[in-house]
């Protein structure tokens, strides 16, 4: 075993199906389980904590007081107080994120954030939105967006086709962040085991003994993914917010 | 209630605002944390508006069947918008 072991690190994001039959039969696949369970984990989260409106709140009340406060206060201070309107879009969008990263963070869970084709997908959902809020808004002068003031008109020719690229490479910035971060992460800690694997076929009983250093290695980690799953969320979050305030407000 | 409660929000924020109490938060938020993420996010503003000019390019070529000059002009404008990019990322980051 000890020559053939090879470490696969991204055998962890291959799709498989989900469901058991059900899936197998209509192609239900196990990153579509873990949307559905993000999903569901999010409604049950509201409707048990708030089924009992305390004045003083519990715990579970008082987590979803927070992070309903947390994403309002956001797009408050991002959008302004016209963006209310797009509160609970952002919050979908933040919580069903969140919830896709911290679960791909336990082990056997499939972290669905870590393919390009769900991150890009909300991405371009984000990037479309806000374009027809911004023509929604100001009709056909949305397009002014695209020429930046105080700029000599013989320039301008040069600067739209500069300015419409920056725009349109939003939604690919936006999805390839969420998704290398989580991905990068996730090969880590792969990695980081694998070796644990290999010291101890290896070198047996003073590679286990080594193998201590890969293991401090990924405790540290398994913190700053804690923290990166999180913080992406939260970017994801605010760089929506900051594309429909930009959409209204024209800068 | 709620007005009450809008007001002694708005009434917090300023008084914070006025202790320079924000500014310091905001700042050591932006430069202290995550150096990885950052250095990752500035590279992805980079290289995505490079890639769509080159689709750009590529798709004017096909369409008008006049390959490469499209892309020979739309990949120093790519260029120029990842710059433009980063140069926003940076200045959104200090403010």
């Amino acid at each position: 075993m000890a020559q053939e072991q090879a470490i696969d690190a991204l055998g962890q994001f291959k799709l498989t199906t989900g469901l058991g039959g059900l899936g197998r039969v209509s192609e239900f696949t196990n990153s579509n389980e873990m949307m559905l369970l993000a999903a569901v984990i999010v409604v049950a989260l509201f409707v048990v904590a708030l089924r009992r409106r305390a004045l003083v709140p519990g715990r579970l009340q008082g987590l979803a007081e927070l992070t309903y406060e947390f994403v309002h206060q956001m797009v408050l201070d991002t959008i302004g107080p016209e963006g209310v309107r797009f509160f609970p879009f952002v919050f979908t969008l933040f919580a069903f994120i969140l919830l896709g990263n911290v679960l791909g963070l336990f082990p056997y869970f499939f972290a669905f954030t870590s393919h390009i084709a769900i991150t890009g997908a909300l991405a371009v959902f984000v990037f479309l939105l806000s374009t027809a809020v911004g023509f929604w808004y100001h009709g056909i002068g949305f397009l002014k967006f695209f020429s930046p003031p105080g700029v000599p008109v013989w320039l301008l020719p040069l600067l739209i086709p500069i300015e419409v690229v920056s725009y349109a490479s939003r939604p690919i910035s936006l999805s390839v962040r969420l998704f290398a971060n989580m991905t990068a992460g996730h090969v880590m800690w792969e990695v980081f085991a694998g070796f644990m694997l290999l010291l101890v076929a290896s070198m047996g009983a003073v590679g286990a003994v080594a193998s201590i250093i890969p293991l401090g290695l990924n405790v540290a980690l398994a913190a700053l993914e804690f923290l990166v799953a999180v913080l992406q969320a939260y970017v994801f979050a605010v760089l929506t917010c900051l594309y429909l305030h930009d959409a209204i407000h024209m800068h | 209630m709620h007005g009450d409660r809008g007001s002694f929000d708005q009434r917090l924020k300023a008084a914070r605002r006025d202790a320079g109490l924000d500014d310091n938060e905001a700042a050591s938020r932006a430069t202290g944390d995550n150096a990885l993420s950052l250095a990752m996010q500035l590279g992805a503003e980079m290289v995505a508006a490079v890639v769509v000019a080159v689709a750009i390019g590529y798709g004017l070529d096909k369409l008008f069947h006049t390959s490469p000059w499209f892309m020979v002009g739309f990949v120093p404008i790519g260029a120029a918008a990842g710059v433009l990019n980063l140069i926003r990322a940076t200045g959104k980051m200090k403010d």
